[in-house]
């Protein structure tokens, strides 16, 4: 889950990592407290918001006022501003990037850091930035540190800092069982501070149990999306007009690829894991009605779960809710005979492999 | 020969008690699985198909010389699991369990290399080398004995390529599971390099998907090392960046994990690369 920048910078507090003086602003009555120059950042899960104008910097309450009104409920890049955060400036000295993120290849974490940090990070050249990687079995220990501080151009006060920094960060890394902790940029500041003018935070959704303090806002997710997540589905919307229903993310894909093949596309991924619970199956169905496809394509393939229970599931939901656009089945595997006699007997169409069912579907989606 | 599973695996099972965990040993055994032992703490004593339980697993080992274990427990218990069996010696796991976060499956895995033990998935369908042996939830009867090595990521994408296989008259030497996450034990440069040295294996199949460099390293290993013939089927050509296909490995970011990029990497390791999963198997049996 990735956490909004006020949400990371929160986090950071509590690991005694500094952050500007600033907080959450509705209206011109939340301004009281912070000093001008201040900055508005529009509170985005995604990067890129100070080239669409998200960030602005205001000079007095007139000023101010007029630009929150700009910045709120803009959109940047499909996402609308919710929420802004007030921040004061801060007397700039040097920008320096930071990160820790998984390395999936070394299956380690991987700290980051640059004295180039700043807007262009990504197009600083490679041998710029510094990388250690900590093997989980010893943690961060000083010489990791050291080896990054060591590279970064910083006088002998501003490498304590930012050791000390890193290590903090490194700790909330663990403890929050993050994915990525990205400071872009962190400023020694004219006094000599450290401090993290952004945070980019995303937690890890399957630690999210052990961190009852962090509120889920699922702000990626569309209405349908979200419903279909409290009930435990994998459920994606798409583009196209084929609803796929399919067991298995990686048959689901290979599904959505095969359409492609046929110039059908897909509108919605629907993978309904190991399950063949009817109840389940009913649900998944629901989902699908309310996505309204153009076509349905349930493929199926029967491992340990069976196709026959899955098909008397599929043709309950059809005899007594009805369905209102055509079905297309491919059923392979386990109990396979069963489950298309089941299916045929619902009125849907079978396939008889793969290629003909996708084609068939592409056909009635055009 | 076979890799990394044969007739000497002798089984215990973690999370026996379970509903998972009664009907896969009693799959395993039909398939001829040695299932010497099962492990739920508090339910020392009883049985699950003819297989003693044990309270831990120091305990199994002890009485049956279990070598290798399947991990079946919850996801949150799941790091204490493998840490407890790598301590009771155990050489080969195999971690079913989906949703591990994924620092405990990175300790876990670090663990593993230390104690010199094979860890398979997490997140991931098991092992089943035909003829010899099924450590995992794979459906045994998808399965028929030869000489074509499957390594993949994915788990029911894999039974229809190799159901596709059997259909056709080929077998397999072993087919891996690898696990979907992001974080997992044997990759497959790891399966690569045990299927080249097995004299069973004529030619290997990879199964991939779009996130993470697993397959462009892959493409890098064969190049370098791999004289038996490679096919392979990426699943999520058409998914869209930026979004998560279920498993968590599924994620396109930053233009690096795409599929195109993927085909590419084995087009150029001369990797014949499959448009259906089914097609796999006309693919191979044309070279064969």
């Amino acid at each position: 889950m990735k956490l909004f920048e006020y949400q990371g910078k929160e986090l950071f507090k509590k690991y005694d990592i500094s952050v500007p003086k600033g907080k959450l602003v509705n209206n011109e009555k939340d301004f009281s407290g912070l000093n001008y120059p201040f900055v508005l950042k529009a509170q985005v899960p995604i990067g890129g918001r100070g080239k669409a104008g998200g960030i602005k910097s205001t000079e007095n309450a007139n000023d101010a006022k007029q630009k929150l009104s700009q910045i709120m409920g803009m959109d940047i890049r499909g996402y609308t501003v919710r929420k802004v955060l007030a921040e004061e400036k801060i007397d700039v000295k040097k920008e320096l990037y930071l990160s820790i993120t998984l390395d999936r290849s070394k299956r380690m974490p991987l700290i980051m850091a640059s004295d180039e940090g700043g807007m262009d990070i990504e197009s600083v050249s490679d041998e710029k930035i510094f990388k250690e990687w900590i093997n989980p079995l010893i943690g961060i220990q000083p010489f990791h540190i050291r080896g990054i501080v060591s590279k970064l151009k910083l006088e002998r006060e501003e490498s304590k800092e930012v050791s000390k920094f890193i290590s903090k960060i490194y700790k909330l890394f663990r403890d929050y069982d993050c994915e990525l902790v990205e400071i872009n940029p962190l400023i020694i500041s004219g006094n000599g501070n450290t401090i993290a003018l952004d945070s980019k935070v995303t937690i890890n959704d399957d630690a999210l149990y052990r961190h009852p303090d962090i509120v889920p806002e699922n702000i990626e997710l569309t209405p349908l999306e979200k419903d279909a997540k409290d009930k435990g589905i994998a459920f994606i919307q798409l583009e196209g007009n084929i609803g796929v229903i399919a067991n298995g993310a990686g048959l689901t894909m290979a599904t959505l690829d095969a359409l492609t093949n046929y110039k059908g596309k897909g509108g919605v991924f629907l993978d309904l894991g190991g399950t063949d619970d009817p109840e389940k199956v009913k649900q998944a169905f629901e989902l699908m009605k309310k996505a309204k496809p153009k076509v349905i394509f349930l493929n199926l393939f029967g491992g340990i779960t069976r196709c026959d229970t899955v098909a008397k599931g599929v043709k309950e939901v059809i005899t007594k809710e009805g369905i209102n656009c055509p079905v297309i089945t491919r059923i392979k595997g386990c109990n396979e005979d069963q489950a298309k006699d089941i299916l045929k007997d619902a009125g849907l169409i079978t396939g008889t492999t793969l290629q003909d069912a996708a084609q068939k579907s592409s056909d009635l989606a055009r | 020969m076979a890799i990394f599973a044969d007739k000497s695996n002798k089984v215990l099972v973690q999370g026996a008690t379970g509903h998972q965990g009664v009907f896969h040993i009693g799959a395993m055994k039909e398939f001829g699985t040695n299932v010497v032992a099962g492990v739920t703490p508090g339910k020392g004593g009883q049985e699950v198909e003819g297989v003693p339980i044990f309270n831990n697993v120091f305990d199994g080992v002890l009485e049956t010389d279990a070598n290798t274990s399947l991990v079946l427990v919850p996801a949150r218990f799941a790091k204490d699991a493998v840490f407890e069996a790598l301590d009771a010696g155990i050489k080969t796991l195999v971690v079913i369990t989906e949703n591990i976060p994924f620092h405990d499956a990175m300790e876990f895995v670090h663990y593993a290399k230390y104690k010199d033990a094979v860890l398979i998935g997490p997140n991931c369908p098991g092992i089943a080398s035909p003829g010899k042996t099924k450590i995992g939830i794979l459906p045994g009867q998808i399965f028929m004995e030869g000489n074509i090595g499957v390594a993949s990521r994915s788990g029911t994408l894999t039974y229809e390529i190799v159901n596709s296989l059997t259909e056709k008259n080929i077998g397999q030497s072993t087919c891996i599971g690898l696990g979907g996450d992001p974080i997992i034990g044997t990759t497959f440069i790891d399966a690569l390099d045990a299927f080249e040295k097995d004299k069973e294996t004529n030619a290997i199949v990879l199964v991939g998907e779009i996130g993470g460099t697993a397959e462009e390293e892959a493409a890098e290993y064969i190049i370098e090392n791999i004289s038996k013939p490679v096919f392979a089927f990426i699943a999520g050509r058409t998914a869209p960046p930026g979004k998560r296909m279920g498993h968590a490995g599924a994620i396109i970011a930053r233009g690096k994990g795409t599929a195109e990029s993927k085909i590419k990497a084995f087009e150029k390791a001369n990797v014949k690369i499959a448009r259906f999963p089914t097609e796999i198997a006309d693919l191979v049996e044309k070279h064969v």
